[in-house]
């Protein structure tokens, strides 16, 4: 009898052994951005389980964040919002020095405006904003945002359906600044924008990759890595950032204050700045790496591809958007004469 | 009795899970936040009085009002067509129309885009023939089919329901007293599924109001919607007290038309059961 | 007229079904594009079953439905009964509380409810989305039941309280059988709703509990994968199947009652 509770014991011990925390890492990621091979190979490598949840928007992952009584270690905002969530104090202090890859990051990448120390986010994935093309049905040269003003492409340009990034543009076309905060700046953005609308077939998200390919429109604004799918399905169309200048955008990894799995956050982020890894992640999403080593393991194909692969040097002036604080309200309200015009 | 107990116990359901969600909106609405302090205000309310949003509540209206009439011209026929099916037949129907509505919505209505894209599969078949290209997406037409596929079986459930359990002997009683078809239909059948017609409306009207996505995606994303304004406020702009005051107004107006639309309906239903 | 009756079901479904099969055809297009084909490949569908993260939202997804779909009836079907006693005030009160999540747009009752649960101190989890689901299903129960319970003649259950029924056996056996399709009606509908909710649901849930319409909602910025018209593909059929199923029982019940 002794014998059998002993095992009991023995059993049950085992079982409340086994029972014991998992190291975990939560993980608040963009919808389909990140290779799962990339996370299989992490949780093998490590043992630790990472739970990723997706948003679709800095401003709800911001609402979801700040309200939400979630418990998120790591996340992936953009520039704007990372500089809106340090001033809130939403942010743990990173300390780059523990990192094994940090110099592997090209310089370009650090000290940017809106966290110009590097003390709360490392870059993930960047791009930029430009206008892609179809070479077949568009004989003019396209090197200027005027293009998407021209009267012969009636009816065959697709504008973003973001307030933000098609405001930005018109002020670029303009020769401001994509960040203006002078009203009578943003009314002149407003004014060409109304115009250009009778031009303009849709304002639309991602389907605009799709319709691209399928030749719907002849001309469209769109990020870098859309273009990029764009031109490998169909590669009649082209990208290019036009001279006036444009947005270029950061993804970066911030680990969120009182992160209960800080270390796992930071062993992460290291993973992912190994230049395989890095090469692997951009392989699969399609976007540019801050890391220069990652191209020695791409596909040739990417790796001279302009449009995700663009030189550094070559690039035309290029805006990083600030945090809009109020101004945003004067987007809004922009946004909505817009659409409200005939 | 047992029926007052239910009553009671859903009210207590609903005080917390929606009156007491209700009076949050409402505190957000008659509130603005200043420099960190808030304050009580009308303000929130005196903003949507600017033309602009009010041509934004009339277009929704517009729109809702068309869609909610189309589903109601399609969707009859089809209840009443269903309903009079054998038993089997009529559970099959059933299913095969709410299917479709267990399609995620966002799949559905990018499909749509693909078929009525310039390149897309009907202007395809319409070129064999001869015909087209015609502009099919990014007009009031293809907004207007989205919001009838995808409100539809909303608008149809409802009547059927009501329309099913109609006797046979309720016709057959009819026609013996000399009615016609047309008679019957007119004075018996339509005025009994009243209740399920206004059922049917406001599954239709009501969230018709408040949905843009499918004006988004087929429409071009060209007018802004009451449905959109709202939610960016909420989802973008960060203004929620906006967004709530905005909220209240659609709800209210909202109520009182189908306050008016309920009373309309009573009086039908109750002309008809008299004859 | 016969003909005429199935040539509009037919063109109704044909409608209804159209985009559909746009969504199934695609699921095996070669190419990362849903609207331009690209040659025959069963790729997506090799993804979606290596894909951990939306089998997850898969299950959630469907056990958040058919759990919500049961609370949402049997509470809807009892509030309708409730409520189609009531008289005066309190009638219209549960009718306009009731009518509130329909008539509010998705993002209100969402932000509501979760600073609803806010206040509660409750953590964003699976009790939350499944709470917001029931609290938006409910009403719609309400309303496809309500007007079966309008239609009823009130004799029915006197009838049966007279020939010696309790009125719980009154309820059981005679009213909840003559409104079944209003209950039925209001399932369906619940069960609909929920399977599609996004914006009541991301924001009313964490912890790792999430939907499908949440991961396709997410996948915007960057273009909805196929993996997810497989995945429409396989769920679709599975219905279907089901579909022939049920009805290949009731035909075959059919032919033992007459034989």
């Amino acid at each position: 009898m002794n014998k059998f509770y002993a095992l009991l014991l023995g059993v049950i011990l085992l079982l409340v052994g086994c029972g014991e925390e998992k190291e975990v890492l939560n993980f608040y990621n963009w919808g389909d951005y990140i290779d799962e091979d990339v996370i299989d190979q992490f949780e093998k490598e490590t043992g630790i389980k990472v739970n990723m949840d997706n948003f679709e928007t800095n401003e709800d992952m911001y609402i979801k964040l700040s309200k939400g009584g979630s418990n998120y270690d790591l996340a992936t905002p953009s520039d704007y919002m990372i500089e809106k969530m340090i001033k809130e104090g939403m942010l743990e202090e990173i300390d780059t020095n523990q990192f094994k890859n940090y110099s592997k990051i090209d310089p370009f990448f650090k000290n940017l405006e809106y966290d110009p120390e590097n003390k709360y986010s490392v870059p993930y994935l960047w791009g930029t904003v430009g206008i892609v093309y179809n070479t077949k049905e568009v004989d003019d040269v396209v090197d200027s945002w005027d293009i998407l003003w021209k009267e012969k492409y009636k009816n065959n340009i697709f504008m973003l359906n973001s307030q933000r990034d098609t405001i930005g543009v018109a002020l670029k076309k303009l020769g401001y600044s994509m960040n203006s905060r002078n009203v009578n700046e943003l009314e002149e953005a407003k004014e060409a924008l109304i115009t250009q609308k009778p031009l303009v077939a849709a304002y639309i998200g991602d389907e605009m990759k799709d319709a691209m390919v399928a030749e719907e429109a002849a001309i469209a604004v769109t990020w870098s890595g859309e273009g990029f799918v764009m031109n490998h399905e169909n590669p009649n169309i082209n990208y290019i950032i036009p001279k006036e200048g444009s947005n270029i955008w950061f993804d970066s990894f911030v680990i969120l204050k009182d992160a209960k799995n800080k270390e796992n956050a930071m062993k992460f982020i290291d993973f992912l700045l190994r230049p395989e890894i890095s090469a692997k992640n951009v392989e699969y999403i399609g976007y540019s790496t801050p890391v220069p080593e990652a191209l020695d393991y791409v596909d040739e194909e990417i790796k001279n591809n302009r449009i995700v692969n663009p030189n550094l040097d070559e690039l035309p002036e290029l805006e990083v958007f600030k945090d809009p604080q109020d101004i945003i309200k004067e987007y809004e309200r922009i946004w909505l004469e817009i659409t409200s015009a005939e | 009795m047992r029926k007052n107990t239910f009553a009671r116990a859903y009210l207590i359901w609903l005080m917390i899970f929606v009156a007491i969600p209700l009076l949050l909106i409402a505190f957000y609405a008659f509130t603005v936040t200043e420099t960190g302090q808030v304050s009580f205000s009308f303000d929130n309310f005196r903003r949507f009085l600017n033309p602009i949003y009010l041509k934004v509540l009339v277009r929704s209206i517009e729109l809702a009002l068309k869609s909610t009439i189309l589903c109601l011209l399609l969707g009859y026929p089809l209840a009443y067509i269903i309903a009079r099916e054998s038993e089997n037949r009529k559970r099959i129907m059933l299913l095969l129309i709410v299917i479709p509505m267990w399609m995620n919505f966002l799949l559905r209505t990018y499909a749509w885009s693909t078929l009525l894209g310039k390149n897309g599969l009907i202007n395809i078949i319409l070129g064999k023939f001869g015909l087209g290209p015609y502009q099919l997406l990014y007009t009031d037409g293809a907004v207007l089919l989205g919001m009838v596929y995808n409100f539809l079986p909303f608008m149809v459930l409802p009547i059927y329901s009501v329309l099913t359990k109609m006797s046979p002997r309720l016709f057959e009683a009819a026609s013996d007293l000399g009615a016609t078809k047309l008679e019957t239909f007119k004075r018996v059948t339509f005025p009994m599924s009243i209740p399920g017609i206004l059922s049917g409306v406001s599954m239709v009207f009501i969230p018709a109001m408040s949905t843009f996505v499918i004006s988004n995606i087929l429409g071009g994303n060209k007018y802004n919607l009451i449905g959109n304004v709202i939610e960016q406020q909420f989802r973008w702009t960060g203004d929620w007290h906006f967004g709530s005051s905005m909220s209240i107004i659609l709800m209210v107006f909202i109520l009182i038309t189908m306050a008016f639309t309920n009373k309309f309906g009573g009086d039908m239903s109750e002309r008809g059961g008299l004859f | 007229m016969r003909f005429l009756k199935k040539l509009y079901v037919n063109a109704i479904l044909l409608f209804l079904y159209a985009p559909i099969f746009i969504l199934m055809i695609f699921s095996f297009n070669a190419s990362k594009s849903r609207g331009t084909w690209g040659g025959f490949s069963l790729k997506w569908y090799e993804e979606l079953f290596k894909s951990g993260d939306i089998m997850q939202a898969l299950y959630y997804t469907i056990i958040v439905a058919i759990l919500s779909t049961i609370i949402s009836t049997a509470l809807g079907t009892f509030a309708a009964i409730g409520i189609s006693e009531k008289r005066g005030i309190w009638k219209k009160v549960l009718l306009n509380l009731n009518y509130l999540p329909v008539v509010n747009p998705d993002i209100v009752t969402a932000v509501s409810l979760m600073a609803l649960y806010s206040m509660m101190r409750l953590k964003l989890g699976f009790i939350t989305i499944l709470l917001s689901h029931i609290v938006f299903s409910t009403p719609y129960v309400v309303l496809s039941v309500l007007p079966k319970l309008k239609s009823l003649d009130p004799n029915l259950a006197e009838a049966a309280l007279d020939l010696g029924a309790t009125p719980f056996y009154a309820l059981r056996k005679v009213i909840i059988p003559e409104i079944m399709p209003g209950i039925i009606t209001g399932a369906l509908l619940s069960f609909t709703l929920s399977i599609d909710d996004f914006v009541i649901s991301f924001f009313n849930t964490g912890n790792g509990v999430t939907n499908l319409s949440i991961e396709i909602f997410a996948m915007a910025r960057r273009g909805v994968k196929p993996t997810i018209n497989a995945l429409s593909t396989l769920m679709f059929l599975t219905m279907m199947v089901l579909l022939i199923i049920i009805y290949k029982r009731d035909e075959g019940g059919k032919k033992l009652e007459n034989e």
